[in-house]
């Protein structure tokens, strides 16, 4: 019986192992130091929040392992000896595999500020961190302030976290506007003006310095490059993450910023495979990144992989690019590539609409020349990810999408929608006298 | 605004307390006229009974139910000790000692409680009311921007089972076995609802009218909560409109107005087999001697149960009675939205659940069959066993312990669909139609899903949401009631409930949408 052994129990490793265990009758071992389960760790921040109690976090129950004869060891790999397929352990012992499945994820980045090792200095990503956060923050009395450092999807939901218990935060951001290295202007203004309604404290195109001690090593204020000094009992540390690959060094594996894999996601080394956050593919697949730290990317890198190992060597191929977040209390949803205007190429264009009132907008993505429709972002509207996906695959121009704009709706019933006026709009920007079609299901369900 | 909430708070334990005090206190004297009239009533021919109570009640005065209570139960023990004794059944009486000394507390109310029952009910009923609101509305302030607000729910005592959650749960518990097993020392609660019970149906306030009238202010405090806590989400605030509507017209206000009208006491949409007494032979018999109204009762019933509702099932799924319409999904999706996120999701409890609701709709019909039997064949026996006492078992059993003291009372701890989820006989017939023939699903949005768990924590009905919409499946399952909570909590957009084709309703799947499409086909074939 073939023995699989996977170093990670998060949404890759343990996607992976449940699809071999489909597939096939392997011995599957799954090694991790961080948490006994697997847990969601996009649900950490509801925990510090009170929306959830960490059991929640985990979506199998815990005699699902041993019923799916899926080994959990608690431990912490140090190194990989290729040559003699076997893993040593912090604890000494060592345990051997036939296939080895890297999936250990990310790491928050630190760029070397001075005071970043510092008590109260910390990330958001492990469950270890998360229980550090409830240490160095419990309430407003303990963390009198907090600085966040750095704007991106972790930096917003930590300030979330921390205004969740009435404690002052200010918010770092090295840009001139909120996460518009990927947002196009006008949404990242929205949001940048939602963090402001949240009573944070935006500091836009501001750099950490420095963290300044006090004396007993607990950082007590940070410095800015414009000079302002914020006290402070609490730094989160959120300039993304990069791939934990460290205890991989000298193991002959072939390392670039992750795990270097092809599309069959195999290393250079036979036998030996990386997925999720910690892979890194030699060329970006289309228009993605070659590391992508995102929640399905690790599923599907996981379910792909398990075939592979099955006999049915399968590569890696993502289908067309979708993700969602959700900033504060706004709700976002990206399909297709939409770029920020520092990132976008000549030929796309953008339309955007947004709600007199309320949080709400759109931009959607257009090819100047060819009329083709390329993707759309949604801000406070829920859109049919089936319908985009289909629409992108057939290469639908923008009159086509904006007609049938009810048909990719997927808000909640009786919710106000807005493709008359969205419509309207787009006719008057471009002239045009598209009306809107009545949502039809016959269309939704069928299978182009 | 914090301020005001506190004093909401104080004077709404005020009006609490004062209304859980209220079945202690009170003076009582039963004058010789009432109990003739109640000796009449009732055709009480037992000359021992009334022989005790006339020397030991009539006349004296009593401070509480607890002085006067003990006495008619020992009164009615004596004397029906002695009739068995002497074999003189014709004089036993067969009313249980709590019901007559209602009945006699009822009538000789005396004193502060029964003369001012204006001022009573301010100091009950109105304190409460006031001191909930001002707890309640300053919230549209304090909590800020719309949007989910799940904040400290699993941080709060009231909402983690903490002390106070324990305490409702007493407050509850001890409500409901005062309501449904010692109806005696509800008496002065009926005294203060008396006057609305006389504008409505021109009879002085029951027990089951200060049930009725509670539920529904408790229900119009909390669903303003509810419109304040969703109201970034109209399908919430519509279905909470709904629901409030249902309970407050078709429960409360119309079967009071028909009985003024001399037309029996019915809610119409309270459907069979939830309404599990409805083919009893007093019902029946009531209905078929109250002409034109009572024969179009027994035709709507039936038409309700058999066609109605499993049509609207069909186009809605059954949210449009559970959530929408029912009583008791009203006072849950009310008064029981704090306690949503109790209901256990593990599998242990689905199994549970199974055996459970589907042996109460079991129960219920093989009553109802045996009831019905009996009904036509004119005979109080099948096969050896007593049709009464079947009806008395489930009424009890069911009825009254499952329904009442677990279903609402437990709220704080197992969640605020124990009835529905666990033990409701329609649900169960409901749930048959949903799974196996209707257009309503919730659609998982192709592959948005980040396993996060809230859909899963906040299903009222202890669904694992989550399982599904992590593989990319649609959600169907017979117990799900529709409230819209899993949509609602979702970070990501996964979740829509929609009433769409059936074709494609139920879409299992291995690999999801965002895939190769190549592997999507391959591993999804079957």
């Amino acid at each position: 019986m073939e023995n699989i052994v996977i170093i990670g129990n998060g949404i890759a490793g343990v996607t992976a192992a449940r699809h071999i265990r489909k597939l096939s009758d392997k011995k599957i071992t799954i090694i991790s130091a961080e948490s006994e389960y697997f847990f969601s760790r996009t649900a950490l921040m509801y925990v510090y929040m009170g929306h959830m109690k960490f059991e929640h976090t985990q979506p199998y129950e815990n005699w699902f392992w041993k019923k799916n004869r899926i080994e959990l060891l608690n431990a912490f790999v140090e190194r990989v000896d290729h040559e003699n397929k076997s893993l040593k352990l912090k604890s000494g012992t060592s345990v051997s595999y036939d296939k080895l499945i890297i999936a250990t994820g990310s790491k928050p980045n630190k760029f070397g500020w001075p005071g970043q090792d510092l008590k109260g200095v910390q990330g958001l990503y492990s469950k270890q961190d998360l229980e550090q956060l409830e240490k160095n923050a419990p309430n407003q009395e303990v963390c009198k302030r907090a600085v966040i450092v750095g704007g991106g999807l972790i930096g917003i939901e930590m300030a979330e976290m921390l205004r969740s218990r009435k404690i002052p935060v200010t918010f770092l951001v090295r840009e001139n506007s909120f996460w518009n290295g990927v947002l196009p202007k006008g949404e990242s203004q929205l949001i940048n003006e939602h963090i402001l309604d949240h009573h944070i404290d935006l500091r836009l195109e501001t750099n950490l310095e420095e963290i300044i001690s006090d004396e007993n090593g607990h950082a007590k204020a940070i410095r800015t490059d414009k000079g302002d000094i914020i006290e402070c009992s609490v730094v989160g540390l959120t300039a993304g993450v990069s791939p934990n690959i460290d205890f991989l060094k000298d193991s002959g594996i072939e390392l670039g910023r992750g795990v270097k894999v092809n599309r069959l996601l195999e290393t250079n080394i036979k036998d030996i495979y990386a997925i999720g956050d910690c892979a890194e593919q030699h060329e970006g697949i289309g228009n993605r990144r070659p590391i992508e730290a995102v929640w399905y990317t690790g599923r599907m890198m996981g379910e792909t992989l398990a075939q592979t190992l099955c006999g049915n060597p399968t590569e890696y191929k993502p289908g067309h690019w979708f993700n969602s977040a959700k900033f504060l209390d706004i709700e976002y949803q990206t399909y297709g590539w939409v770029f920020s205007e520092r990132s976008k190429q000549d030929h796309e264009e953008h339309f955007h609409w947004r709600h007199a009132k309320e949080n709400i907008c759109l931009t959607i993505a257009i090819h100047k020349d060819t009329r083709q429709f390329l993707g759309i972002n949604t801000f406070g509207i829920r859109m049919r990810h089936e319908i985009f996906d289909r629409w992108l695959t057939e290469n639908k121009n923008i009159e086509f999408v904006i007609e049938h704009l009810k048909d990719a709706n997927f808000d909640p019933e009786f919710f106000k929608a807005y493709e008359q006026e969205i419509v309207s709009q787009f006719n008057s920007t471009y002239n045009t006298n598209i009306s809107v079609k009545k949502k039809s299901w016959k269309r939704i369900f069928s299978k182009a | 605004m914090k301020i005001i909430q506190k004093i909401g708070l104080i004077i709404f334990l005020t009006g609490l307390a004062v209304f859980t005090a209220v079945p202690l206190l009170g003076t009582f004297k039963l004058d010789q006229n009432s109990f003739d009239s109640i000796v009449a009533e009732k055709n009480i021919k037992s000359e021992v009974f009334i022989a005790d109570i006339n020397q030991n009640v009539v006349g004296k005065e009593f401070s509480g139910m607890q002085g006067l209570s003990p006495l008619v139960a020992n009164a009615l023990d004596n004397a029906n000790e002695t009739h068995v004794k002497n074999k003189e059944y014709d004089k036993k009486i067969y009313t249980s000692s709590s019901d007559m000394a209602t009945l006699i507390g009822k009538k000789s109310g005396t004193g502060f409680i029964a003369n001012n029952k204006g001022i009573m009910w301010f100091l009950t009923f109105g304190l409460a009311i006031i001191g909930a609101l001002m707890y309640i509305l300053p919230n549209a302030i304090l909590l800020g921007k719309k949007g989910i607000k799940n904040d400290g729910v699993y941080h709060e005592s009231a909402t983690n089972k903490g002390w106070i959650a324990w305490m409702v749960f007493i407050f509850l518990v001890s409500f409901y076995l005062v309501l449904y097993f010692a109806s005696e020392y509800a008496v002065n609660w009926t005294f203060i609802v008396d006057p609305i019970s006389e504008s409505l149906s021109g009879n002085p306030a029951g027990h089951w009218f200060v049930y009725g009238f509670m539920y529904c202010v408790v229900m119009t405090v909390m669903a303003a909560r509810m419109y304040i806590k969703y109201r970034h989400n109209v399908y919430q605030m519509v279905r909470t409109t709904s629901v409030l509507f249902f309970q407050i017209v078709f429960a409360f206000l119309i079967p009071e107005i028909m009985v003024r009208l001399q037309m029996p006491y019915y809610d119409f949409k309270n459907a069979f087999p939830l309404d599990y007494d409805f083919f009893f032979q007093w019902n029946l018999k009531s209905l078929l001697n109250s002409g034109g109204i009572g024969l179009f009762i027994l035709v709507w019933g039936i038409v309700l149960t058999l066609i109605f509702v499993p049509v609207m099932v069909y186009f809605f799924g059954k949210r449009w009675y559970c959530s929408w319409v029912c009583g008791c999904g009203g006072l849950a999706e009310t008064l029981g939205d704090p306690y949503r996120q109790h209901s256990s999701k593990s599998l242990f409890s689905w199994k549970v659940e199974r055996w459970l609701i589907h042996g109460v709709l079991l129960f219920a019909l093989v009553m109802t069959a045996l009831t019905l039997y009996s009904f036509f064949a004119e005979t109080g026996t099948v096969l050896g066993i007593k049709t009464s006492s079947i009806q008395n078992l489930y009424s009890l059993l069911i009825g009254s312990i499952f329904a009442g003291v677990i279903g609402t009372g437990f709220y704080p701890i197992f969640g605020n669909r124990v009835w529905c989820r666990f033990g409701c006989p329609l649900a169960a017939y409901l749930g048959f139609v949903q799974r196996f023939k209707s257009r309503f699903r919730i659609t998982t949005n192709g592959g948005q899903c980040i396993s996060c768990g809230n859909c899963s924590t906040y299903c009222e009905q202890g669904i694992d949401v989550r399982a599904y919409a992590q593989k990319g499946e649609n959600i169907v399952r017979s117990s799900c009631v529709g409230c819209g909570v899993c949509s609602a909590v979702c970070p990501r957009g996964v979740l829509k409930l929609e009433n769409g084709p059936e074709e494609g309703r139920i879409n299992s799947t291995e690999v999801l949408l965002g895939n190769d499409v190549d592997l999507m086909e391959l591993v999804n074939k079957k």
